[in-house]
């Protein structure tokens, strides 16, 4: 009786689950999680989620957008979309003097930022998809994109790979796809919008 | 003057998650480079991460961190089974783990199968 009882609360939980559909933004500091965040919350509700800026760790606590619904070729998509903070293995507040910021805002945002990193980390449970930003200009190869991509998959997490910021000059796509074989990469460009439709297609199959 | 700390796999993985955070980041603290003979996990790599966050302060800025695996692909079938049984049969994870205090090194540059360290000049720490 308790078995049949456990079956029932747990397909009970798998639709609860699949009502509230979390999809984590994951990534470095200034890969573009947030401008792609606002990107799709502007396309989609109008409006802006996050406040996104040149200067790293900007975004410092998790924020979460609920209810965000796209459609694509006659189908229908729900979700909340959380964007995290940037995860990063040092943080020095020096960094952010050169950013204009004074002291004593640079000290609190340093750490408003390792709150933020191990908020960002202790939230990989509650996600039940995960996009992982990266910057197409940089290495990917960072341990900070092995690790999360690693605990993603650790978890059975489904994930799309982003390779922003393909405006740039020096962005390379192809060197992001060949360090993570394993999962679907999609190039984009969140500030520019460009690519958008691909990646929303891709959201589909990520989420299905 | 930069300081190498080897720790060999049988020291390193019969310690608990624990006691495995503590002991490297106590030698990064120190101003150790660590080379770990193994890989941390992901989830062991996170915690890490977690625990780094926790205690970054006026001195201490963090780490830099990298593992690489070893490249089996240039060996031929037969040495790479021989080589999976031997990790197996050792219950080893093969690669390299290196960590450095973040006011000592300035980058780990890496690609799959190689590591490069770059550390801060003396006055530029």
């Amino acid at each position: 009786m308790k078995k049949i009882g456990s079956f029932f609360l747990g397909f009970l939980g798998v639709f609860k689950k699949r009502k509230n559909v979390k999809l984590g933004i994951y990534g470095p500091p200034n890969a573009g999680k947030s401008t792609l965040a606002n990107k799709i919350t502007k396309d989609w509700l109008g409006e802006e989620m996050s406040k996104a800026s040149p200067i790293p760790h900007e975004t410092r606590e998790i924020v979460v957008k609920e209810k965000i619904t796209i459609k694509s070729k006659g189908k229908e998509l729900t979700f909340n979309l959380v964007d995290t903070p940037g995860i990063a293995t040092k943080i020095d507040y020096e960094d952010f003097l050169k950013y204009k910021l004074n002291a004593k805002e640079a000290r609190e945002r340093a750490k408003e930022a390792t709150k933020g990193v191990i908020e960002a980390i202790k939230w990989l449970d509650n996600m039940d998809c995960v996009l992982v930003v990266l910057d197409s200009t940089q290495n990917p190869y960072s341990q900070v994109n092995i690790t999360i991509i690693g605990n993603l998959a650790a978890r059975n997490i489904p994930v799309l790979i982003v390779a922003n910021k393909t405006d740039l000059r020096k962005a390379d796509i192809k060197r992001v796809e060949a360090a993570f074989p394993q999962y679907p990469t999609i190039g984009i460009s969140a500030e520019k919008g460009h690519n958008l439709e691909v990646f929303y297609d891709n959201l589909f199959k990520l989420m299905k | 003057m930069l300081t190498l700390q080897y720790i060999p796999y049988h020291e390193f993985a019969p310690l608990t998650l624990d006691d495995k955070l503590k002991r490297v980041l106590k030698s990064v603290k120190l101003d150790k480079i660590i080379i770990i003979e193994g890989r941390l996990d992901a989830v062991e790599e996170s915690e890490l991460i977690k625990r780094t966050m926790q205690q970054i302060d006026k001195k201490f800025k963090g780490i830099e961190i990298a593992s690489i695996d070893y490249d089996f692909r240039s060996l031929d079938l037969l040495d790479k089974v021989k080589k999976n049984i031997a990790h197996f049969l050792l219950n080893r994870k093969p690669g390299l783990t290196i960590v450095g205090p973040a006011t000592v090194v300035k980058e780990i540059r890496k690609d799959p199968t190689k590591i490069e360290l770059m550390t801060l000049d003396k006055k530029n720490r």
